[in-house]
């Protein structure tokens, strides 16, 4: 039986280094195919037109004209008159043509008409959308130290209390906090480029979820043996990728319909509409805390939008992280005129993060205290399991922001000339234990190695990852690994959401390589007499460990395989039980930043991540992804946000130039250091997409109201609302 | 891209698919490509081009014969009419800097000219750089793991390597103010910044 395990640091040759992506130089001389990318041979052009109005009837639709367009091939309309359309720019007909120009003229010749129905948008406004009852209660918890007595009411209880707890307080904290909603902007829109042969489908998909997507074309009665999902390479999903959508069914029903291959990618302004969004999260929050910054008592009111029929801000992330003993949350969802909202790297954390960190650190501000020292001592009500390695990461991480010196009290540091500067933090959680993959490993009798499953790299370096694995494996070379992922005909592999794929197909493919290499090395210890279990695979060769000149090559060894290759399927089992992964890390950020108290600009100078994920596979890879979350968290702290016209319903900002993204020059300086003690590293490989994203909004906001003194509520912090935040006090 | 199209169709007044070189409306044109240079250009010339038409490009070195229409872009040709897809359709308008080309030598959004004004021109693409021989700024992009989906790496790379060629001896703060016209969304900024300084060391090809 083999025993599924991970070499230690010491013996690890490529595990745990800092390696090059295997498919960089493809990215970066624009070899690499995206679903965008692909140009079968007559394939045709569709692009979607977009419902004008936030919530309508359509009263008529006439796509005439548009068949008559040179060079349209076909109109497709996807509502008929009487249907109601629920956001700008849901989708309403497609036009399918040989050109770009042809498909533009034709969507331009479409006319319909609309009868406008209410359109409710504002959801920071909870009394507006009460009156315009866009409301629903969403449910709550109550969570109490001490338990009623046998004849007292609960509810009198409950108030009597949460009285009693305010009234002991040090110190009680009263505060709004929010975040607005944001797309998630896939550089690639969603889309694909379909084709069909004899009746099989072959769907070159922008996706998150290879496997199960080729089960997503049964609208169109054909089941998943006969569809191919296809997906080398995907230009940003970031969780909005996992379902073929309806655009994804229209091409490939216009494609059987058409007999051409067709390309539909949504265009970007309906790609923001349309392609995915994250529920907005505002709360009203009052805590009490003990006269160190201890939190006793806590109760809020959050409320979120997600959009038409999308699942909003939950009440499990409020508060978050730092839970006390004794609380009370409350949920509203609101109902606005947007598309459904999708997942959105590490789902509601963010959002929970900024709504209640925030206001942990307005205790700080309230006490006079250093916002390090309250979330320090705030840790006695965080999971157990995880408060030591807070506490190991808060200190590293304020080492290397060099927070002591640093800090000043909230709204007490120096200013030059309008410029103030400001410190804050956030700590953050997420489980990213591995998803369920299989692969297929190949030895080959010439020595070639190759691994098949139907995975996805999302950029994150998944494909570079499993060629690490197997070569640590079989004493290899990274460079001798073969990885081939991206086709549902593949090994069935698990979506990439959730941080779920590193662990998961680490788990698969390190399975399947330990069992071939016993298969391999029972044919070497045949040929070098001695027992099986002394080999190893290490170098390149295969030996004795007790007695290195007993080898053969990599090459020799495979050749005693004979004609056949050697075929072994892998399986992962995350879970408690494996040594390979693991789930739950931790995480701390700090932020510091300048504000300009007079044009209400907010700069970032340096932003630091202390970040555990068990064992790193490949050191290079994850400081990217933490760098890239860091990024993505000062883009929703400082700059992004869905904006939305109140009258009209209308999504104003849905361009590239229009949506707001920090540039390079906007990020500041960013350090990045991984937390990988050996009692973290010997749990196994662990997720890391989603953890690091999460902090970024509740720490810069934090850093903010550190340099001005003065809590901005809503992120992002854009110049107007601190100029705003500034006029009301002085108001 | 079918906003600029339609922006130039809408002010020429003329048929959908004619395109006067020489006119007023070639000027408006190429003045909305942004430069005014071409504008000139374009106004010593007198054909008249309707419907499809064939029309040669130098592309990457090699003349490549290409069928367009007035109205398609350069990035439509490259991509549709040549297969060269390492330019990407990103926004509408170049405000994104993912089809970054060069032509004539210099940057442009390839989604914001016309084919039939590239005629004449040499264009080089992102896939120029690519190869047996790997150019320095890539390498040093792969080295420095600066992609990460890598939809806006292949504009990013050009973009870094038109910058190079006007500020060779680059600091560090001259690549944070002058590399503001391409947009990432996985956050590859961080990683950029050290292979754009790798390169102006002369180790770009590590």
């Amino acid at each position: 039986m083999v025993e599924y395990v991970w070499p230690d640091r010491a013996n690890s040759s490529v595990l745990g280094g800092s390696h090059d992506k295997i498919d960089s130089s493809a990215k970066c001389t624009g070899a690499a195919k995206y679903s965008y990318d692909i140009n079968p041979d007559k394939v045709l052009l569709a692009r979607v037109l977009g419902c004008p109005h936030a919530h309508c009837k359509l009263k008529s639709l006439d796509i005439g004209a548009a068949e008559k367009v040179k060079g349209v091939v076909a109109v497709h309309a996807i509502h008929k008159a009487g249907d109601e359309l629920n956001w700008h720019g849901d989708l309403i007909a497609c036009v399918v043509g040989e050109t770009e120009g042809a498909v533009a003229e034709g969507l331009a010749a479409i006319r319909a008409d609309y009868e406008q129905l209410d359109v409710f948008v504002n959801d920071e406004d909870l009394a507006a959308a009460e009156a315009a009852k866009r409301t629903s209660k969403s449910g709550g918890k109550v969570q109490l130290k001490r338990e009623p007595g046998d004849n007292e009411d609960k509810k009198e209880f409950e108030e009597k209390e949460f009285g009693r707890l305010f009234k002991e307080a040090a110190a009680v904290v009263e505060g709004r906090y929010g975040i607005h909603a944001i797309t998630h902007m896939c550089l690639e829109p969603h889309g694909s480029t379909c084709e069909w042969t004899d009746g099989k489908l072959t769907a070159h998909l922008s996706t998150q979820a290879v496997s199960s997507s080729a089960g997503g074309y049964s609208a169109l009665k054909v089941t998943a043996d006969d569809v191919t999902v296809h997906c080398d390479y995907i230009g940003g999903g970031f969780g909005s990728k996992f379902a073929v959508d309806t655009w994804g069914l229209l091409a490939a029903q216009l494609s059987r319909d058409l007999g051409r291959p067709v390309k539909l990618m949504l265009d970007r302004d309906l790609e923001l509409k349309n392609g995915g969004s994250r529920p907005s999260g505002f709360a009203e929050v009052k805590v009490g805390a003990d006269s160190e910054g201890v939190i006793t008592v806590w109760d809020s009111h959050h409320w979120s939008a997600g959009g038409v029929g999308g699942a909003p801000v939950g009440q499990d992330v409020v508060p978050y992280v730092i839970v006390p003993p004794n609380y009370r949350r409350r949920v509203t969802n609101v109902k606005i005129n947007t598309a459904p909202v999708r997942a959105w790297r590490a789902p509601n954390h963010p959002q929970g993060c900024a709504m209640s960190q925030t206001a942990v650190d307005d205790v700080a501000a309230k006490l006079g205290l250093d916002s390090y020292d309250v979330f320090m001592r705030n840790l006695v009500n965080v999971p157990k399991e995880r408060a030591a390695v807070y506490a190991e990461e808060m200190k590293i991480a304020a080492k290397l922001m060099d927070w002591k010196a640093k800090w000043h009290s909230h709204g007490r540091g120096p200013a030059q000339g309008s410029i103030v500067s400001g410190l804050g933090m956030a700590i953050h959680t997420w489980q990213g234990g591995g998803h369920p993959s299989s692969c297929l490993v190949k030895i080959h009798p010439d020595g070639g190695v190759e691994t098949f499953l139907a995975s996805q790299d999302l950029g994150t370096g998944t494909r570079t990852v499993i060629a690490i694995v197997l070569a640590e494996t079989f004493g290899l070379p990274i460079s001798a690994i073969k990885v081939n992922i991206g086709s549902s005909k593949y090994p069935a592999s698990g979506p990439s959401g959730g941080s779920t794929t590193v662990a998961g197909v680490s788990e698969s493919n390190r399975r399947a390589g330990e069992d071939a290499l016993v298969q391999l090395n029972e044919l070497v210890a045949k040929k070098l007499q001695v027992e099986p279990n002394v080999l190893v695979a290490k170098n390149g060769r295969i030996q004795d460990q007790g007695n290195p000149s007993k080898s053969l090559s990599w090459k020799e060894a495979c050749s005693l395989l004979g004609m056949n290759p050697l075929e072994v399927k892998g399986r992962g089992a995350p879970g408690p039980k494996s040594k390979l992964s693991s789930s739950g890390v931790a995480g701390v950020q700090m932020a510091e930043v300048a504000v300009d108290r007079e044009t209400g600009v907010v700069k970032m100078k340096k932003f630091v991540a202390v970040q555990d994920m068990g064992l790193v596979v490949n050191h290079k890879t994850a400081e990217s992804q933490i760098y890239g979350a860091m990024i993505m968290g000062i883009a929703y702290a400082l700059f992004e946000e869905r904006i939305m016209d109140p009258k009209s319903g209308a999504f104003l900002n849905a361009e590239v130039a229009d949506y707001r993204l920090p540039r390079l020059g906007d990020i500041g300086e960013l350090v990045v250091q991984l937390y990988e003690p050996d009692a973290e590293r010997s749990r196994g490989v662990i997720g890391l997409g989603e953890p690091p994203v999460i902090s970024p909004g509740a720490a810069i906001s934090n850093a903010v109201c550190n340099a001005l003194g003065l809590r901005v509520p809503v992120l992002p912090i854009t110049p107007k609302r601190v100029v705003d935040t500034l006029k009301a006090r002085n108001a | 891209m079918s906003k600029s199209e339609q922006l130039v169709h809408g002010q020429s007044g003329f048929s959908r698919r004619a395109f006067l070189k020489g006119s007023g409306a070639a000027a408006a044109a190429s003045a909305l490509a942004g430069t005014a240079a071409l504008a000139a250009e374009e106004a010593k010339a007198t054909s008249v081009v309707a419907g499809l038409t064939t029309i040669t490009l130098d592309v990457n070195g090699q003349s490549h014969k290409v069928q367009v229409e007035p109205r398609t872009t350069l990035l439509e040709a490259l991509r549709y009419g040549l297969n060269l897809t390492g330019a990407k359709p990103i926004s509408v308008d170049g405000s994104s800097g993912g089809s970054t080309v060069f032509v004539g030598g210099k940057p442009i959004s390839a989604n914001t000219m016309l084919a039939l004004e590239c005629v004449g021109k040499k264009i080089q693409t992102v896939e120029s750089l690519g190869g047996a021989k790997i150019d320095p700024v890539p390498a040093a992009f792969a080295h420095h793991d600066a992609s990460q989906c890598g939809f806006c790496t292949p504009g990013f790379v050009m973009a870094v390597k038109a910058f190079l060629q006007k500020h060779p001896k680059a600091t560090e703060a001259e690549i944070r103010s002058g590399l503001n016209g391409n947009l990432c969304r996985c956050g590859t900024y961080a990683n950029i910044i050290p292979a754009v300084l790798d390169v102006v060391k002369g180790a770009g090809n590590g």
